[in-house]
């Protein structure tokens, strides 16, 4: 999946959150991309740098990584 | 069903709980108070001669047929305009009425002409019925004096004639166009014998005036003068079948009458809770399309889309798709594979289409076309209300005190409720319209909008908030509304937001460009006017923050208190016939059916324990998404049932590249459309006339579709309706699926769905039509919801911070495109393009402001390219102020036009619903088609080569 799509994406979400505190912000952000993401849209900004995100898209991406990895589809 | 009219009760029903009672020729009748002699007497089974009187609009009194005496009341009036009272004994037929009445006959018939047998409306004709009625047997007067036997017939719409020389000039069409659709188009020219019907002004034919072709007038003509060219040509019909119309999500019901196996007519059903017997352009008389000459009725395949297509029966075609799609899927894995439903298909269709992909596939891959519109309203209103739909129905508006309509433009995409909503605006209702463009409800006869904020485009977020801090500001906040019924914390959180002086009107009109006062006296009129609705559609989806401007709408609501009963609420008009539908189908990767996430463990296993598979937990890829893993290889085969994604998204270069990334796509339509020229397997389609299921309108109402004619996709009878290929395509991927009707999926989706718990087609064929949630709570429907507490527990304000929109406006780029619909066209215009609708707009134009035109020196009627930073296109130009200066405005019905080559890959936050209604473009003269047009041109042509199969020896 395209990373800069991802990316953008991610922090769209942020900020339309960054209204809350900061700790909500990023819980937020976390859950919304849990449940609206696919799991290779998820894989793949969680193996991404984070320094080219928001702050708050970026701790909701290390709250992703902290989460089990869904399991992988089988063919 | 036989054919027979149905019954006309003379004058509309009278709503009053108090009844009276009445003897009519000796018989005991007990009506509603306000009913009229002439209606009592036909609920009581009678029939009083009438001409100029019809139960669709008020009563007239002026064809004196109707005449009735009544003790102690002298003379004979009107039975039509006289209304019942207690104790009123009438008389129907006396030798006096009998007199008066066959003498009225003998007048109008001295200037009509005797050709009943050649006429064609002989033997449907209610003057016809009247002389006989009255037993009519000479005209003393005879038939030499001066008449109107020679007038000639106005053919000039495309769909029915006016023929003057029929013409008793009883006025029911001219009432029609002015009480049922509100255009005012028609009246009477002239006085006394000189009168005639006259569409618009004096050198006006029917086509050029401002008629709207909605039918009303043609239905309510008790002659042949208005009738419609097909009873001419064909006849009068044989038999009939009460469906739904397949355009917008108004949901009319109408009658589809036949002979033998070819559509007549389709003609509005009275019964019909959403059109209450009306009708438009598009659902009255556009469905030529069903038999169109590019109507594709056999399967094709091709290995790779530089090929040409090849006929192939129907096991080929599914033996080749199967096998492509389980050797994808054991390359790729099942996140390869995924579909798109449609909203045009029915609930049953929709919901197989899901069923296949998640139990099939074994991916949550699927989507529907309420990505690109409506996805926001599900995800903004269940997260403040709780229920992914519209608040009211319909008929909510009749109680409406002040009509608040934003970024929806119902005379033209949903008419027949935009005449509904107009009718109410007549009656009083004040009207305020947030739109960058002067829609006709902004200033029509009769109507006016009290305020119209013709805000900059991509502002809806600031404009809404503004009128919230009005509203605290002022103190106009319903707060023993709020303390009961929502979550008083979230609502002081919100209420401290929105009162933060940069949120004032004045602060932010530097922003929306919708001045303070004007914003100002919107805001406290919504506030105080008494029941306030608000109705809105993609103008407020389509945008980067389409979500949060439906939490927006939703806040305002709750803050005054609108919601919970008739003549309120929170009012999304949905775009196509069943995107409501679709979408409670099951059809967002994220979520089953009833709209319950896919992560729930005890949803899954009541799906996983009824279909034996195990589902995937995690949510699949949306469209967009889709087109980016597909470019990105992850994603190999999709499988689209009744939808474009090639013409109607945005981003036209992308979503190419995505479709021709993929080893499989598998169209399943009724034409070649724009999507087929990259499609490997293209499976015939059916219409909604050659199916049985439900379609679920606007206001959540689930309504019977029935099969009026068989599937064209096969010979003698052997066609497939859309579900049956499906189920076809399932079982040759192995499934083993055993559906005999649509009956039994409906059965399977109120077994897995609590909403449709108490949904069956034999309940919906008893009751007509049902609004869900249908359970337990609620077993005939709900109405209106939120009644007594918010589905979600408390009412949620959510704060919603206007962050404007990345595509920005600049040298290159100095003005706003936003795109849209018309009246006479459909969505990509597949099936409108497809009738006589073309002769209303045959092409796409492009509205721009004088001032902006004359900066550029573009006139009316110019060639001009409209470029973005994405792609460009050329077509016309219409010069015109209903835009502001710096907007520009297009449709994207024709696929020469492709407006969507311009718009570009933004979209809503939350969703990922494009941003179609903002593209920066410059707007500059052109003389030809841009590189894309002709590249594109030559595409379609290569891409839609066939070669047929031999014919059986």
């Amino acid at each position: 999946m395209n990373i800069d799509t991802l990316r953008y994406m991610a922090d769209q979400i942020a900020r339309n959150f960054a209204t809350m505190e900061q700790g909500d912000a990023v819980a937020a952000t976390a859950e919304h991309i849990t449940l609206f993401w696919d799991p290779r849209m998820k894989a793949t900004i969680v193996a991404s740098d984070r320094a080219a995100l928001s702050p708050i898209a970026a701790a909701a991406v290390d709250m992703l990584a902290a989460q089990p990895a869904p399991a992988a589809l089988q063919p | 069903m036989g054919y027979e009219p149905q019954a006309d009760f003379g004058t509309p029903e009278a709503h009053s709980e108090t009844q009276v009672t009445l003897r009519i020729d000796g018989r005991g009748v007990t009506v509603p108070l306000g009913t009229s002699v002439m209606r009592a007497a036909a609920l009581a089974g009678g029939s009083i001669p009438k001409l100029c009187a019809t139960d669709n609009v008020a009563a007239f009194g002026s064809c004196r047929l109707c005449l009735v005496e009544v003790d102690g009341i002298r003379g004979t009036p009107a039975s039509c305009t006289t209304p019942v009272a207690e104790g009123m004994v009438v008389h129907t037929q006396t030798p006096r009425l009998e007199k008066l009445r066959r003498g009225v006959m003998e007048l109008y018939i001295s200037d009509h002409p005797l050709d009943c047998l050649t006429c064609s409306a002989n033997n449907d004709c209610e003057l016809q019925d009247a002389a006989a009625q009255v037993g009519l047997r000479d005209v003393r007067y005879g038939y030499q004096g001066d008449n109107h036997l020679g007038l000639p017939t106005d053919s000039s719409n495309p769909y029915f004639d006016f023929d003057p020389s029929k013409c008793i000039v009883c006025s029911r069409c001219v009432r029609a166009c002015e009480e049922v659709q509100g255009t005012f188009a028609l009246t009477i020219d002239g006085r006394g014998f000189a009168s005639t019907v006259s569409a618009g002004q004096s050198a006006d034919d029917f086509l050029s005036s401002e008629c709207v072709s909605c039918g009303a007038c043609v239905q309510a003509c008790p002659t042949a003068t208005l009738s419609e060219k097909t009873i001419r040509e064909i006849g009068k019909p044989e038999r009939s079948v009460v469906t739904t119309c397949g355009y917008c999500g108004v949901g009319c019901t109408f009658r589809a009458e036949m002979r033998g196996e070819q559509l007549v007519r389709m003609v509005p059903w009275k019964d019909g809770k959403a059109n209450h017997g009306h009708s438009c352009v598009k659902g009255r008389f556009a469905w030529g399309y069903a038999n169109h000459k590019d109507r594709i009725t056999t399967p094709m395949i091709r290995e790779s889309i530089d090929q040409p297509w090849r006929e192939v029966s129907w096991d080929e075609a599914l033996a080749f798709t199967a096998e492509r799609l389980n050797a994808i899927r054991a390359e790729s894995g099942p996140g390869a594979l995924g579909g798109i439903t449609s909203s045009r298909c029915t609930n049953e269709e929709t919901f197989l289409v899901q069923k296949l992909v998640r139990a099939g596939f074994g991916s949550n891959n699927v989507d529907t076309c309420a990505r690109v519109c409506h996805s926001p309203t599900g995800y903004g209103l269940k997260t403040t209300f709780g229920t992914s739909a519209g608040t009211q129905d319909f008929d909510s508006v009749r109680d409406a005190d002040v009509i608040l309509v934003i970024g929806a433009n119902p005379t033209d995409a949903h008419p027949v409720f935009g005449s509904a909503m107009k009718r109410r605006i007549r009656e009083g209702a004040k009207l305020i319209v947030i739109d960058p463009r002067r829609i006709d409800l902004v200033r029509s006869p009769h109507v006016r909008a009290a305020h119209h904020l013709a805000l900059q485009p991509g502002t809806n977020v600031a404009v809404l908030t503004a009128m919230a801090h009005v509203i605290v500001t002022e103190g106009l906040a319903d707060e023993a509304f709020i303390r009961e019924r929502c979550d008083l914390d979230e609502y002081q959180d919100w209420a401290r937001f929105v009162s933060d002086p940069r949120h004032s009107p004045e602060t932010l009109e530097a922003v929306t460009r919708v001045p303070a006062g004007e914003l100002r006296a919107a805001a406290r009129l919504y506030a105080t006017g008494g029941n306030s609705a608000i109705y809105y559609g993609l103008g407020v989806t389509e945008h980067s923050q389409g979500s949060s401007t439906v939490m927006a709408i939703a806040n305002l609501a709750m803050a005054t208190g609108n919601i919970g009963r008739s003549g309120v609420g929170v009012n999304p008009l949905r775009g196509q016939n069943n995107v409501q539908g679709s979408c409670d189908m099951g059809s967002f990767p994220h979520e089953l059916s009833g709209y319950r996430h896919i992560s729930d463990t005890a949803t899954r296993q009541v799906f996983e324990k009824d279909w034996g598979v195990v589902l995937d937990p995690e949510p699949g890829l949306r469209i967009p998404n889709m087109l980016d893993a597909a470019i990105d290889g992850s994603f190999r085969a999709i499988y689209i049932q009744g939808e474009d994604i090639l013409q109607s998204d945005p981003d036209t270069k992308h979503v190419a590249a995505g479709l021709a990334a993929m080893d499989c796509v598998i169209v399943h339509d009724l034409f070649l459309n724009e999507t087929a020229n990259y499609a490997h397997v293209f499976l015939p389609g059916s219409t909604f006339l050659e199916k049985t299921g439900t379609f679920t309108n606007a206001e959540r109402r689930i309504q019977m579709v029935r099969k009026v004619m068989e599937p064209a996709n096969g010979p003698n009878g052997q066609g497939m309706a859309d579900w049956e290929v499906t189920q076809a395509l399932a079982n040759a991927m192995g499934l083993g699926w055993t559906y005999t009707d649509t009956g039994e999926v409906m059965d399977e989706i109120a077994r897995l769905t609590p909403s449709f718990a108490g949904v069956s087609h034999a309940r919906l064929d008893a009751d007509g039509s049902l609004q869900w949630p249908v359970n337990d709570a609620a077993p005939n429907g709900t109405p209106i919801v939120h009644q007594d507490g918010f589905v979600r527990g408390k009412g949620k304000f959510v704060v919603t911070e206007y962050i404007p929109t990345d595509e920005k406006t600049g040298p290159r780029f100095p003005l706003l495109l936003t795109t849209g619909r018309i009246l006479s066209q459909y969505n990509v215009g597949a099936q409108t393009r497809r009738t006589a609708n073309t002769v209303w707009h045959g092409e796409d134009v492009l509205e721009m402001h004088p001032t902006d035109a004359e900066n550029r020196g573009l006139s009316h009627g110019d060639w001009v390219r409209l470029a973005s930073r994405k792609g460009e296109t050329t077509l016309r130009l219409d010069v015109t102020d209903r835009v502001a200066p710096g907007v520009v405005y297009t449709t994207f019905h024709h696929p020469e036009t492709q407006a969507n080559v311009v718009t570009t890959e933004f979209s809503d936050w939350a969703t990922n619903c494009p941003e179609y209604k903002v593209t920066a473009v410059q707007v500059t003269p052109s003389n030809g088609p841009s590189d894309w047009q002709a590249d594109y041109a030559e595409l379609s042509r290569r891409a839609r080569r066939v070669v047929h199969a031999e014919p059986a020896a």
